[in-house]
């Protein structure tokens, strides 16, 4: 037992072996700071989507409801989805284009699923700030989005005006000739 | 000193008795049932919760409301179809059929008509009734509670719900049941006012307004468990505390990690107070 | 305690902030520097784990209120426990958490009694905690309004209905408080805007309670103050490591209510959604409020049970006033001290009594005689005892006592051996751990 007068002083007495007790030290801040870090984790995660909102992330649409020529849309995780029954007038002028210059360079068959080039599924916000395009306007025969004047083509790629992006195409896949899943 | 403690640890007793109620009718205490989800190591068993929702399903659900659970719900992690191959719900086999068999009021997209269509698995589980007055009316005047958390809101939780299935028996002489009243002696109640015998004898428990809803063999069990009706309420009452709480398994395994870190954390913590206080009287 | 700070800033940042807002030197000065009593025992380790609990109290509302729909209050909650990411955790952290923090706020509190940490000059100090005990009551009633329960719903009404006793304006203070003729949506709104405002109040007043502390320093189990450096130690590392170890083991207290029983402390009636039209069989408050419950129904009378549980805790406000004794702790006190433990055991049994049915008996199926309104041995009357004895501690013993009795020799200085042994301590040995008790 060390020995210490009434007058004891503040300062802790250096022991014979500082590497064993700065070990105890280390190890105990180590500790804490995993326990810290861990139990973080769950505070932020929370805020994630919760279960119910990712629920209703994926939906399925038959697609019989959309005649040639025509497009369908439906809310799909808070955001339009255009669901479009391309003409073959339609792809012939997509594919035709695939070469052209154009700010995000893209073929056509790239944003359909293979053997289904008659349907185009987007999401459908301009990527230039989030309007909703009209179906059919512009100069391409796709889409116009009012707000700024980008125009779209039949295969959803921006042609002309201030969109940076080409309309996007979500995951989705064909359950069915008819059903798709989206999401 | 010693006093003190002793003081303490009456206190702490003492609050600790506190905790159920009396009531005035002293229904019979719960039957003990060992359930596999109890104690710290507890986890659901996967199979007795399929059984027991094929009872919800065939048996409660004509009456009674699960409106709090969804259909995905029954493929979560811990729940009674979770297959490890299909981590989202959304795509679980089982739970699609499921769903499907049952019809959720929408709208129609193209015509604004109220229409019944089948459900997904992110609907909620629907209730057989569309309204309360309907549920009273259909139950003589009794309303069936809704399930999702049946079995947390009765004092003795799954044991509470087992014994009642389970503890149906005819009236003693002298009793007076009136008419759509069932006697269980499981059941809070008090019923002095309906006892003619000797007034130290009020038989335990109270009126039910549910007849004894399970039978032997009501139910026919997939993987050959026999189909008693003590089976059938134990498999029901945990599939209850699975509607209730779901994420018993998750709570007590991070409990365990949780609890071993800070006794862990402590030692170190202890052992750092006494290097810090070494040459330090206190 | 205060005495003049030995911060010395290092980094050209540390001067140039020092010389804006000296925020660094105040937290050295009371958190590293500040001279703590080298004998707190564990006891003095409840401030730093209330506050803990506070904050941990502070976070999880927080995120609780990002989730939870006053609108569909029930179910809102029940999306909290099922849907949200970790949402089970972080409701049974706040709900457990509450009664944590009270287990907490109790044992500061008797600490506090014991030792005498309101005697002069801790008056501010201890009035402050009051006002913290107070705030602490309001916000957990109305945090336990919002899961609109039946135990929720029923309770409030309850509660709210005790300021109709007041004569002439209860009525209309009560419908203000409702906002509406009945405990509605409209009560509810309020609760929950108060329950997120009060915490941040008691925060406040937790600050100015520190602030308090640190003026006049901390008591310590002698009751006599620090006289020299020999007496205190550096707040870091002594009490910061001592306060850690507590915390640590009190979190495990916490965890295990938190993960292994969860319910345990609440009332199953809890889960079942608020039906005006249905009363539970017997309603209940939270098990802190237990013994304040015990008095309110133990006073026949309406206005005055409310006066009276209001006056149990208007008792703690006079204490500093109240108690005659010259000498600080109870350590020298030997009659003071039993009845102190008297005490506590009446709080306890006025909590035993809240949870009861009034006419209950306390032995079973012993009848003895009708007094006045009740059969003696029954819950009512044994509350009546304990609240006679609740008040008559504060009111007639402590201010009695500190006049009649003979304390023991109180010690020279914290780290001076034992004045009352003498024998078998030579003067200069090793501060010997002051007799515990």
């Amino acid at each position: 037992m060390a020995d210490t007068a009434v007058g004891a002083t503040t300062e802790p007495e250096h022991g014979n072996d500082p590497s064993r007790r700065d070990f105890i030290y280390i190890a105990t801040i180590a500790a804490a700071a995993g326990g810290a870090a861990s139990l973080v984790w769950p505070f932020v995660d929370q805020m994630n989507p919760s279960a119910d909102t990712l629920a209703l992330a994926s939906t399925e649409f038959d697609l019989t409801k959309v005649a040639e020529g025509q497009q369908v849309t439906l809310k799909w995780r808070g955001k339009p989805l255009f669901v479009r029954n391309r003409t073959a007038g339609e792809i012939q002028k997509a594919v035709a284009d695939d070469g052209a210059a154009m700010t995000d360079p893209q073929k056509d068959a790239d944003r359909v699923k293979p053997g289904k080039a008659q349907w185009l599924v987007l999401i459908g916000s301009c990527t230039h700030l989030g309007c909703v395009p009209t179906f059919g306007g512009g100069d391409y025969g796709g889409w116009f989005c009012p707000c700024h004047g980008s125009h779209y083509d039949t295969s959803g790629r921006i042609r002309k005006g201030p969109a940076p992006l080409n309309l996007v195409v979500p995951e989705y896949e064909f359950l069915s000739d008819t059903t798709v899943k989206i999401g | 000193m010693m006093l003190r403690k002793l003081s303490i640890l009456a206190a702490v007793a003492g609050l600790m008795a506190a905790g159920p109620v009396l009531a005035a009718g002293h229904p019979l205490p719960p039957k003990n049932v060992e359930w596999s989800f109890e104690g710290p190591f507890g986890k659901f068993d996967q199979a007795q919760l399929q059984r027991g929702y094929k009872v919800y399903r065939e048996v409660c659900s004509a009456c009674h409301s699960m409106s709090l659970v969804s259909f995905r719900n029954l493929g979560d992690k811990g729940g009674p179809f979770y297959n490890a191959k299909y981590k989202n719900p959304n795509d679980n086999p089982w739970v699609k059929a499921i769903a499907k068999d049952y019809e959720v009021a929408d709208i129609d997209s193209e015509t604004g008509d109220a229409i019944k269509r089948p459900a997904t698995s992110a609907d909620r589980f629907t209730s057989p009734y569309p309204n309360e007055a309907a549920a009273r009316a259909g139950n003589g005047g009794a309303l069936p509670p809704d399930m999702s958390l049946l079995a947390k809101a009765r004092t003795g939780g799954p044991d509470y719900l087992y014994s009642l299935l389970t503890g149906y028996v005819a009236p003693p002489t002298g009793l007076k049941v009136g008419a759509g009243q069932h006697y269980n002696p499981y059941m809070a109640g008090d019923l002095t006012a309906s006892w003619s015998g000797p007034h130290d004898k009020v038989p335990p428990g109270g009126f039910i307004a549910m007849a004894a809803p399970l039978k032997k063999d009501l139910v026919s069990f997939d993987d050959g468990t026999p189909s008693t009706l003590d089976q059938q309420a134990k498999d029901v009452s945990a599939f209850l505390m699975w509607a209730a709480e779901p994420k018993l398994d998750e709570r007590k395994e991070t409990g365990f990690v949780v609890i071993l870190y800070l006794l862990l954390f402590s030692g170190l913590l202890y052992a750092s107070y006494r290097k810090v206080w070494k040459n330090e009287s206190h | 305690m205060s005495g003049h700070s030995t911060y010395e800033p290092k980094t050209g940042f540390e001067r140039w902030l020092d010389a804006r807002l000296p925020i660094v030197r105040l937290g050295y000065d009371s958190f590293v520097d500040y001279p703590t009593p080298r004998n707190l025992n564990y006891w003095y380790t409840f401030g730093g784990i209330l506050s803990l609990c506070l904050a941990s109290q502070l976070i999880t509302g927080i995120i609780l209120a990002m989730h939870y729909n006053v609108g569909d209050a029930f179910n809102s909650v029940e999306r909290i426990m099922r849907d949200v990411n970790h949402g089970w955790l972080i409701r049974y952290m706040h709900s457990n958490g509450a009664s944590m923090f009270f287990i907490a706020v109790y044992i500061h509190m008797f600490r506090g009694l014991y030792y005498g940490s309101y005697k002069a000059p801790r008056e501010v100090l201890w009035l402050l905690g009051c006002v913290i005990y107070l705030l602490m009551m309001a916000t957990a009633f109305m945090g336990y309004v919002l899961p609109w329960g039946q135990m929720s719903f029923h309770g409030a009404v309850v509660i709210t209905n005790l300021f109709g006793a007041l004569p002439i304006v209860g009525e209309s203070i009560t419908t203000w408080l409702w906002g509406g003729f009945a405990v509605d949506n409209a009560t509810l709104n309020r609760f929950f805007s108060l329950h997120y405002l009060l915490p941040f109040m008691i925060a406040g007043v937790v600050i100015l309670h520190i602030w308090a502390l640190h003026v006049v320093g901390q008591n310590n189990p002698t009751g006599v103050e620090p006289k020299s450096k020999a007496d205190t130690l550096p707040f870091t590392p002594y009490a910061t490591v001592k306060d850690g170890f507590a915390m640590s083991v009190f979190l495990i207290l916490f965890a295990f209510f938190v993960f292994y029983m969860p319910n345990a402390l609440g009332h199953a009636d809890n889960y079942i959604p608020a039906n005006p039209l249905v009363t539970p069989a017997h309603i209940v408050p939270e098990w802190y409020f237990l013994p304040f419950y015990a008095i309110l129904r133990a006073v026949p009378d309406k206005l005055m049970g409310v006066l009276a549980m209001f006056g149990a805790i208007g008792c703690l406000f006079a204490l500093p006033w109240l108690d005659t004794s010259k000498v600080r702790s109870m350590r020298y006190r030997p009659t003071a001290k039993m009845y102190f433990f008297i005490f506590v055991v009446a709080c306890c049994i006025l909590g035993l009594c809240g949870a009861k049915l009034p006419d209950d008996p306390v032995i079973p199926h012993v009848k003895t005689f009708l007094l006045i309104d009740a059969d003696l041995n029954s819950f009512v009357w044994l509350s009546r005892i304990a609240t006679l004895y609740y008040f008559g501690f504060f009111l007639v013993i402590l201010p009695i006592l500190g006049l009649k009795e003979t304390p023991l020799p109180v010690p020279e200085s914290i780290a001076s051996p034992a004045l009352s042994h003498p024998a078998g301590l030579p003067a200069h040995a090793t501060a010997a751990p002051e007799m515990k008790g």
